[in-house]
């Protein structure tokens, strides 16, 4: 990839020093109103994390409670049981819908999505900041129903017993549905963006793999999100008015209900999984220091798996009172998800082959990311078979299951991303022995946690209750202390990464070797991302970056200018 | 557009209104419209949940949907019909007057639009209002008085007000087998040699013989409330756009440089229209 155009500018730039990103303007309220998207995503960073801690704290009060048989916090039934209920739902719906599904497309896409691609900004700056506010507004409903009267339904609301429940489920779905359409703008916007905005010689085929990962996602935004809004509109005026369409009281279908969710949440657990797969399809080449192998595999892939998991979502309702023949329909489309999953496993292994493979933190979350999601891409299968998933829905496999895909995949791979593009976003480094150690001691302690709920949930163990037989007990215990010990690997990253921020050493330009747009210029980056309009070749060309021992970090090579180049 | 620009002083204007992120007025325009079609379809999927949960209980319960249809007014369904294809037009006008720069042509279209969106939320108001009063309404609030609303239905309508006066609720579906036998279904004898005379015979739709009401009729006027009233919102959304395009316009944001909103709120206007072509058809047509 070439750059021409940057370095002529910064040289005369020297004479008043371009201000990045983060200095440009110091006071609050320009953060607040801002239009640069670099800073709607680290605001949305920001919010996302706090989202995150919130959830994992709830996650530690279920483990704790998961300790003993008949439950170590909540016990004697009724309303205790019923505060359990509450606990976990509200642990779904933060990490879904508040962490998952906003935190990588709208965090790390919105600061890193122009940049990649070598534009300016997203093609509608305001709607961005609109989609960031929805996202703030949905969530303050969701705080608001926590307070007054935290909903017990699980994440998925399944009716009836959401029309039912005495708790504040109208506004908690308001909440979600404020953010569902803060997700629909954030896609739209990134879809037009990449439509419209490359700059010259950013075709297609060059497109660094995450925006292709970037791209299908946003169609699934798109597509997918109003559907759940409907959804969740519909429970809203069937609890306010008793309109009747889930309620079989009045003549309604409650599994309508589950259709209606599934279509959305199924593509949508895509939407968290494939920007992961595109940040580790980033990874893996730079940290390689190879080209991509299969390029336009990945990038097809990608779409694919946005396409196919349109048609899925029945594989949720397997023994939901679905007829036979739609089960068998959907597990066969359900298998056929496992094709572009795994076409993208062989390529990334296939790129590390004989690559110069560095192990720096990205790159292990990323090596983690490959083993924990084939994990639970198996799992995914078994469940997608019919036979099996008759004995396993609903019991801890599954819990296993997406924990696998949506903590081991989705999550690791955010992290893995966040360390990627930490020199970038803040100009800091962060300790590169601290960040290897909070990574292997996460991947330990997250299969200490998730593994054993895999073998309980195959010997028959319910989700979703508040005790358990005590034959479990064991397997219960050693998950719990995973999930104690994730707590002391999240808490030292925050350690390490709040150290960066104030202490952390001054980041170059390129510190990886990365051959994307985004290392092409200052970390952070000023205000207009370029200084100048990037000129972009075939990506991934490795031989146009080398390391100087001299400044510790990776520099271009010159460049061979633009016109003499073949075309 | 490209044509356009070279009009003396629109060049300026173009410059104006062009976002520092975009090289060209026209990116800049092409980026805005993507965007409006994006938007424009998942308006139309938030609909397809409806049409879908619409399809579904119409294929479970055909009987429902039969009988019930008969209550809209098919007729202030047509006019209403017939306004939003005009507004539909005047709508075109105005983007066209806009392109063109007529400013005059532009305000006089965007107010008849506004009018037309008027016509249809007032003839809709008075339906949903005539509904309220013969007690047609969604799940717990349906609690029809047939007769005194449609004297002419009064031979269908009796036997529900003789249940309606044992208590019927919509829960209470045991009470609708008292109505079962309140009634026959059976065809009178026929007239004549020739066999079933007309009137008698069973026709789907135009049939004017009594139809017995089947349980959970409240079902399709929860789908039509929903489904119209979520319409309506969104032609409430349609005037307030032409308010704020009717503003931008006499301060003379306008011109064959610049229309980019017109156009976009006129596709708006489209999508609004062609949901009601779906609606109109499927709720009051079809039996
Ligand atoms: C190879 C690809 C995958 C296959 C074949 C697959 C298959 C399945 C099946 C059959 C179920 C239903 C199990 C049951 O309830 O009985 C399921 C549940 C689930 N899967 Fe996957 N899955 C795959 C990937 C993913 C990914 C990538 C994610 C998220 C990032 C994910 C998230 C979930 C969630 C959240 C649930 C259950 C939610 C609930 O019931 O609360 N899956 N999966
Ligand atoms: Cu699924």
């Amino acid at each position: 990839m070439t750059t021409t155009a940057v370095a002529p500018v910064s040289a005369e730039a020297s004479a008043a020093p371009v201000k990045n990103y983060l200095k440009q303007t110091t006071t609050i309220r320009s953060w607040l109103l801002t239009l640069d998207h670099k800073r709607i995503g680290v605001m949305y960073l920001i919010i996302s994390l706090l989202a995150f801690f919130i959830g994992g704290m709830l996650a530690e009060v279920i483990r704790t409670q998961l300790l003993t048989p008949s439950g170590l916090i909540f016990h004697g039934g009724g309303a205790a049981y019923r505060q359990y209920n509450q606990v976990f739902t509200l642990h779904g719906i933060i990490m879904v819908f508040m962490v998952l599904v906003p935190m990588t497309p709208a965090a790390i896409g919105n600061f890193t999505l122009p940049l990649l691609l070598g534009a300016k900004d997203v093609a509608f700056p305001r709607l961005n900041l609109f989609s960031f506010y929805l996202y703030v507004s949905g969530a303050v409903l969701a705080i608001l129903s926590t307070v007054l009267g935290a909903v017990d339904t699980g994440w998925t609301f399944y009716a009836p017993y959401s029309i039912d429940s005495n708790s504040y489920v109208v506004l908690m779905v308001a909440g979600i549905f404020l953010l569902g359409f803060s997700s629909i703008f954030t896609g739209l916007n990134f879809i037009v963006t990449i439509h419209k905005l490359r700059p010259r010689g950013m075709t297609w085929f060059r497109m660094p793999l995450f925006l292709w990962a970037t791209y299908a996602t946003s169609i699934i935004q798109v597509a997918a999100t109003p559907v759940i809004g409907v959804t969740l509109l519909l429970l809203i005026v069937e609890r306010v008015m008793g309109i009747g369409i889930f309620n079989s009281a009045l003549g309604g279908d409650p599994v309508l209900f589950q259709h209606f969710f599934w279509f959305y949440s199924h593509p949508a657990v895509y939407i968290m999984i494939l920007p992961a797969m595109g940040i580790v399809s980033e990874i893996i080449t730079t940290f390689s220091h190879k080209t991509i192998f299969g390029y336009r595999f990945i990038a097809m892939s990608s779409l694919a798996i946005a396409l196919i998991g349109f048609v899925v979502w029945g594989h949720h309702l397997f023994v939901n009172g679905q007829s036979a023949e739609l089960d068998a329909i959907f597990s066969f489309l359900t298998f056929l998800v496992a094709i572009p999953s795994a076409v993208k496993v062989f390529n990334w292994l296939a790129t590390m082959y004989k690559g110069a493979i560095d192990l720096k933190t990205p790159m292990l979350y990323a090596l983690s990311f490959i083993v924990l999601f084939t994990i639970g891409g198996f799992t995914g299968v078994v469940l997608g078979a019919l036979s099996t998933d008759v004995v396993l829905h609903d019991t801890y496999f599954v819990v296993a299951h997406f924990h696998y895909v949506m903590f081991g995949g989705a999550i690791i791979a955010f992290l893995g991303g966040l360390h990627y593009w930490w020199p970038k976003m803040t100009g800091r480094m962060y300790s590169e022995p601290w960040g290897k150690f909070a990574c292997g001691l996460l991947f330990i302690a997250f299969n200490l946690t998730f593994f054993p709920q895999l073998v309980v949930g195959a010997h028959g163990m319910p989700r979703r209750y508040a005790t358990y037989l005590p034959e479990y007990q064991s397997y219960m215990v050693v998950s719990t202390i995973g999930a104690y010990l994730q707590l002391i690997a999240f808490l030292t990253m925050a350690g390490y990464l709040l150290h960066s921020l104030f202490r952390g050493a001054k980041a170059p330009e390129n510190p990886w070797g990365g051959t994307t747009l985004e290392w092409t210029t200052s970390s952070p980056p000023p205000t207009e991302n370029f200084l100048g309009t990037p000129e972009v070749d075939v990506p991934y060309d490795y031989s146009l970056v080398e390391y100087d021992p001299a400044i510790g970090s990776y520099i271009r090579k010159e460049p061979v200018p633009f016109a003499e180049q073949a075309h | 557009m490209s044509e356009a620009v070279s009009v003396f002083g629109q060049e300026e204007i173009a410059r104006k209104h062009l976002a520092h992120h975009f090289d060209t007025p026209q990116q800049q325009f092409d980026s805005g419209k993507l965007g409006m079609w994006l938007f424009l379809a998942t308006e139309f999927l938030l609909f397809s949940g409806l049409f879908c949960a619409y399809s579904v209980y119409r294929a479970l319960n055909p009987e429902i949907f039969r009988y019930a249809s008969q209550y809209l007014d098919a007729q202030s369904g047509l006019i209403n019909t017939l306004v939003l294809l005009t507004s539909g037009f005047t709508m075109a006008l105005a983007v066209r007057s806009a392109q063109t720069g007529r400013k005059a042509v532009l305000i006089v279209s965007l107010l008849l639009t506004m009018a037309g969106g008027f016509t249809f939320l007032a003839i809709h108001a008075y339906e949903y209002a005539e509904k309220y009063r013969e007690g047609l309404l969604w799940g717990t609030l349906y609690n029809p008085k047939l007769q005194e609303a449609q004297p002419d239905q009064a031979a269908i309508a009796k036997p529900v007000k003789v249940n309606l006066n044992a208590g019927w609720k919509p829960l209470n579906l045991m009470a609708q087998s008292g109505y079962a036998v309140s009634h026959s279904n059976i065809a009178p004898a026929a007239i004549g040699p020739a066999g079933v005379a007309p009137a008698q015979r069973p026709q789907f739709g135009t049939s004017t013989a009594p139809m017995p009401q089947p349980a959970n009729v409240q079902l399709f006027f929860g789908i039509y409330f929903l489904m119209t009233g979520l319409h309506s919102i969104h032609v409430i959304v349609g005037i307030i756009l032409m308010t704020w395009l009717l503003i931008r316009t006499i301060k003379n944001d306008f011109g064959p440089a610049y229309y980019a909103p017109v156009d976009f709120v006129g596709l708006y206007w489209g999508v609004v229209d062609m949901v009601w072509m779906f609606l109109f058809p499927l709720l009051y047509l079809i039996r």
